[in-house]
């Protein structure tokens, strides 16, 4: 099935090209959500769970705004709220809508096992191919924002899809028609980035001279950008990772290791077959049989 | 194949050559079922596992018992296995071993140098991808640990998977190079030929066991 959409570019555990020759000719898309224009109201969230008919279970109060408290498998996307007492002693109530970020180098991806599990469409969007999932949690292992959440009951690891079925027919995602506030847009990645740009000119004439695009360099840039009024500070935001990036450790994992040490097995293999071949095995003969005889025959 | 019989020495009773091949079973199945996620272009071998998720399921399963078989097994050969002075000599005419020329060696008790350092690569090997399995096995304890030591988890378990398979792959390829070898695991028994040639410490202890008996 995804194959089908001809505009496969990245497909976890896959070594040759996919199906590719349908670019994102118009441009790739991105999902800029606007930090400083978000009222905390959840309605993101209720239409994540409307179009992808996802019903989480009624937890119970945790003394703060987050509800549900945590993302999961039925929670792709989540309001988290964080307070934070600034130099003058003003509180600010920093709102961040979390979920997948779609990273331009997925560490998902990377660290799947599994053929096609994975996919990052041309566009940008990566998407989970749950028919493919063997369920061993390795892109969780992978994700630098820690968003992929296995469930229980099924195995499969969920997250956000950026919609990824409304865009491919020229909708915007389900987060971005509810919110009330236009906080979260949608368009061409170089739309959004410039469309932050003016909030960024705007937020400073305003005083918030910290003010910038969350757009990370160490994932190649992400697909859900933030506009943050202290850009400086993004652990502010609940734990947004100031410099996220594929970890070193996943790298080495999963990197240039793998085949060469397929390699130094298969020459280890190798190189037994050639000794037998020039050496040749060591063999017991007769005159070995005739030592040991002899001397058993002396042992008193 | 009892010490009445001349021609015959025993090397391992019966429930040694069960437990050993308990262990090896187990270990090909996890070899197979491991490379099929360590590298895309052996995840076909999850086909002989019923599919990707089973093979997910199963690996952690034969891993436990693995390394609870080898426990038992390493019980029964841990004695034998200590380093002693003339191994490091045997294992330093390592030229003389791949060349045949064992008349250059020293002599060797039950095992030689190569066995008792196989012996312990195996035994840091399974400790360690039984620490570094439990931190990626998802279903019941990833989520337990940081991400960061299910990463470092992730990447010790290739490795030492990886030192494993090409230890094993040496002890396999010494069995079909010292003739005789694969019958003493498989029917328990060596004649005092071998055990002359290639353990004669061992063969003098056994011989003059018999001998006392």
């Amino acid at each position: 099935m995804p194959l089908q959409s001809l505009d496969v570019v990245r497909r976890s555990a896959t070594t040759l090209p996919s199906p590719e020759v349908r670019g994102a000719h118009t441009g790739q898309v991105a999902k800029l959500i606007d930090t400083t224009k978000c009222i905390g109201c959840k309605a993101c969230q209720v239409a994540c769970m409307e179009w992808n008919d996802l019903r989480d279970e009624i937890g119970t109060c945790t003394g703060h705004y987050d509800n549900p408290a945590d993302l999961s498998e039925h929670s792709w996307t989540l309001m988290r709220y964080a307070e934070y007492e600034n130099p003058k002693g003003d509180l600010e109530w920093l709102i961040r809508k979390d979920g997948c970020m779609h990273c331009e180098d997925p560490g998902c991806l990377k660290a799947c096992p599994s053929p096609g599990a994975i996919v990052q469409y041309a566009n940008g969007i990566v998407d989970f191919q749950e028919e493919n999932c063997i369920g061993c949690g390795y892109c969780i292992a992978g994700c630098p924002f820690d968003i992929p959440r296995i469930s229980k009951k099924d195995k499969k690891v969920y997250k956000c899809t950026l919609c990824s079925d409304r865009v491919a027919v020229g909708l915007e995602p389900a987060c971005v028609k509810a919110c009330p506030t236009g906080a979260i847009v949608f368009g061409t990645k170089e739309d959004m980035t410039q469309h932050a740009q003016e909030r960024i000119v705007d937020l400073k004439s305003r005083g918030f001279d910290q003010a910038g695009l969350y757009d990370p360099a160490g994932v190649g840039g992400t697909h859900v950008m933030y506009v943050l009024h202290h850009a400086d500070q993004p652990l502010l935001y609940s734990g947004l990772p100031e410099k996220p990036r594929i970890s070193p450790t996943v790298g080495l994992w999963k990197g240039v290791t793998k085949p060469l040490a397929l390699f130094a097995i298969a020459a280890t293999a190798a190189i037994g077959f050639l000794h037998y071949i020039g050496i040749g095995p060591n063999e017991t003969d007769e005159q070995d049989e005739d030592a040991a005889r002899r001397e058993q025959e002396k042992t008193p | 194949m009892n010490a009445r019989d001349p021609e015959r020495i025993e090397r391992y009773g019966a429930a040694t050559r069960i437990n050993h091949w308990i262990v090896a079973i187990s270990f090909v199945l996890l070899a197979l079922s491991g490379l099929a996620l360590f590298h895309p272009a052996l995840f076909w071998l999850t086909n002989l596992f019923g599919g990707g998720p089973w093979t997910r399921i199963l690996h952690p399963f034969i891993g436990c018992f693995m390394v609870a078989a080898f426990l038992l097994l390493s019980v029964k050969l841990w004695r034998d296995n200590m380093l002693q002075q003339r191994d490091w000599i045997w294992l330093r005419k390592i030229g003389d071993v791949v060349n045949n020329r064992e008349q250059n060696l020293p002599e060797v008790g039950r095992y030689n140098g190569g066995q008792k350092i196989l012996f312990f690569t195996i035994i840091v090997c399974l400790a360690c991808l039984l620490l570094s399995g439990i931190l990626i096995w998802r279903q019941y304890f990833s989520g337990y640990f940081s991400v960061d030591l299910v990463r470092l988890g992730a990447l010790a378990h290739a490795f030492f998977g990886f030192v494993l398979i090409c230890a094993i792959i040496v002890h396999i390829y010494a069995g079909i190079w010292v003739k005789g070898s694969i019958r003493a695991m498989t029917r328990g028994w060596v004649t005092p030929g071998w055990a002359w040639k290639h353990h004669r410490a061992w063969f003098r202890e056994v011989t003059r066991g018999i001998q006392q008996r």
